[in-house]
């Protein structure tokens, strides 16, 4: 093990599979000599060259569609946004392009590239700077997307996607980097599609990903002081959604707080408790609730930013009004 | 090295099986057989097997929907071509594609694409990845002017520059975008004149002369091959259909479209064979020879069987 930043893992993750794999190359936006503006590609280029680290221009429709290009005749890119918001940019090349070319095809192509970008808030980036996307994504069939909030968990999906494949947006946040965790050292992977309960507990299941699952440990804790044993599972996959580990929670404690930074309108907390809904509703002995960024753009001042995302505070009131 | 007149022969006969195909289209859609759209490439036939054969087999094509003869030339059989457009399992994506998205990567063809420039920077992708791996392939994107205007073209306009990518850009100048003279919505509409501003070797050809075209694509492919970086051609030619099944075709007279049939591509690639040295009697029995591979096409793929139901859910991750 070793106590590393979720950085520094994401950077090991791609340093180790471009070592064995003379497939994996990277491209984005001052990811060379610059090691990307969240330092998650520093040194690459040192080692493995700039056709390899290759620096693009602003310009995210063609670099996500040349991954593309590159991966249907049998590369491995691994391609960097430099903020989640420049999907929309790209979004022809991610939705119309990497999502639907192998089904389009019958099979006879696949796009084995991963998308990374880091989304979200919390620290005053403004409307087109803090957007999260998942649930957009999410909409689109075709496409895995992993959400990792642990450095542990963010370098064994980062290897997990790049060998996936198919195409996998994979979502780190801006506030994440610096979180420090412990990593195994070498290979491992995480599965794709495979939540983890970070937390046991019997009375409430909190579902969270990414930063806000942070949050829920932080609430959970708080909770604890107050006689509220909280479960908290980390996602870690948004798409494909693991639900039986969601169910199997939900069937012991009977009360569910599904917690995101997107939007809560028509949010992934929305689909869960449908699932929920659906495939075991004599599980809850309460109704469920979501928590979510609130339905306006994202502002700048904190004291605003603050009321706008959900915040560990919000989890705790949240659940203590189930109780 | 130059189409042969026995190749040329060879190439008029595919650039019949091409308009065969589409005219075998036309008649299916009327039948109510087509499902979804149809945009016939029907007078740009010299461009497409100019170009495609050019190249070797293992290069890479990325076209548009219009791309039916870019396809077919490039090596798609043209028996799952037919099948696909009837939406069979037999089609080249299974049924699943249908007329925008025919794709074979055995014979280098990584799809139609049904965006106009969506395919442009998969072509540079895969020159990128020759570049990478030093190969020796080439990559070549056929698109419309009408795709000129959209932002990911230029892009990759200027990646294809900037990484000297073993990339050809074929822009077929059939004079409209969809229903639109493309005068009136292109701000210079001598296209070639926007990729050389890139930086592009680029030039503007007589689309409907075969040998023009194979002759410059093969000297990009040439170059390319060569590290010398990419290459423009734009091919001027006319699409003597509408841009898709039940086109009213207002912005256009039917003088126009007869007297561009005079110039049409397979009537002067027949001029040119007779100048040859070529019998009447040849073109009649290649254009035979055309008509009997339609005939196995549609006969192939008529009774080719349907998708089954589960089969929707195969060839995505779920």
């Amino acid at each position: 093990m070793s106590n590393i930043t979720y950085a520094q893992a994401l950077n090991e993750a791609l340093r180790e599979e471009m070592k064995v794999d003379s497939r994996v190359f990277l491209m984005g936006e001052d990811i060379g000599h610059h090691g990307g503006i969240f330092r998650v590609t520093k040194d690459l280029i040192d080692e493995f060259g700039a056709d390899r680290v290759r620096d693009t221009p602003i310009s995210e429709s063609s670099f996500v569609g040349v991954g593309i290009g590159a991966a249907m005749v049998g590369l491995r890119p691994v391609v960097e946004l430099l903020f989640m918001d420049f999907a929309l940019v790209a979004a022809d090349q991610i939705v119309n392009q990497a999502a639907k070319l192998r089904y389009m095809s019958g099979g006879t192509v696949s796009i084995p590239m991963v998308v990374r970008a880091q989304q979200g808030g919390g620290r005053g980036n403004g409307a087109q700077h803090s957007q999260s996307f998942e649930t957009w994504l999410a909409q689109v069939p075709g496409l895995i997307i992993v959400a990792p909030s642990t450095p542990a968990d963010a370098k064994g999906l980062l290897k997990s996607s790049i060998r996936a494949g198919n195409p996998v947006i994979f979502i780190e946040h801006k506030l994440l980097y610096n979180t420090k965790g412990d990593v195994p050292e070498g290979d491992y992977s995480i599965p794709i599609g495979k939540a983890e309960i970070k937390r046991d507990g019997r009375d409430i299941t909190i579902v969270s990903y990414s930063r806000t699952l942070l949050f829920a440990l932080e609430a959970a804790e708080t909770l604890a002081q107050k006689g509220i044993e909280a479960e908290v599972i980390d996602l870690r996959t948004i798409e494909p959604l693991d639900m039986n580990t969601i169910l199997e929670s939900v069937k012991g404690t009977g009360r569910l707080l599904v917690v995101h930074e997107a939007h809560s309108n028509c949010g992934l907390g929305a689909e869960i408790i449908a699932r929920v809904y659906e495939q075991a509703p004599d599980s809850l002995i309460m109704p469920p609730r979501r928590l979510g960024a609130k339905h306006v753009p994202i502002p700048v001042a904190e004291t605003l930013e603050d009321v706008v995302l959900p915040q560990p505070a919000d989890i705790v009131n949240a659940v203590e009004a189930m109780f | 090295m130059p189409l042969t007149p026995e190749r040329l022969q060879e190439a008029y006969r595919q650039m019949l099986v091409i308009r065969k195909f589409e005219e075998a289209i036309r008649s299916l859609y009327q039948q109510g057989k087509i499902r979804g759209s149809f945009h016939p490439c029907v007078g740009q036939e010299a461009t497409a097997v100019g170009g495609c054969w050019a190249l070797r087999k293992d290069d890479y094509l990325t076209c548009t929907y219009r791309g039916h003869g870019q396809a077919i030339a490039k090596g798609l059989n043209v028996q799952a071509a037919m099948a696909e457009m009837l939406g069979k399992t037999t089609g080249c994506s299974k049924g699943k594609g249908g007329s925008m998205h025919f794709t074979d990567p055995s014979v280098g063809l990584l799809g139609a694409n049904a965006i106009v420039a969506g395919g442009v920077p998969h072509a540079a992708g895969a020159a990128l990845a020759s570049q990478l791996q030093k190969k020796d392939n080439v990559a070549i994107a056929y698109f419309g002017e009408g795709a000129v205007n959209q932002g990911v073209f230029l892009e990759s306009l200027n990646l294809a520059v900037i990484w000297k990518l073993p990339l050809i850009l074929v822009c077929e100048n059939n004079l409209y975008s969809e229903m639109s003279p493309s005068h009136e919505t292109t701000s210079v509409v001598e296209t070639y004149k926007r990729a050389a501003g890139f930086g592009f070797e680029a030039m503007r050809i007589d689309g409907n002369d075969i040998e023009a075209v194979y002759n410059a694509v093969e000297s990009a492919a040439a170059r390319a091959r060569a590290g010398g970086g990419p290459t423009y051609i734009e091919a001027m030619t006319y699409r003597l259909w509408g841009h898709m099944m039940g086109d009213p075709e207002i912005y256009r007279t039917k003088e126009e479209v007869t007297k561009a049939k005079e110039n049409e591509p397979i009537v002067r690639c027949g001029k040119r064979l007779l100048e040859l040295g070529c019998t009447s009697e040849d073109l009649t029995r290649l254009d035979g020879e055309a008509e009997s591979i339609i005939a196995d096409a549609l006969q192939f793929a008529e009774s080719s069987p349907a998708p089954q139901p589960a089969d929707a859910f195969t060839d995505v991750f779920i």
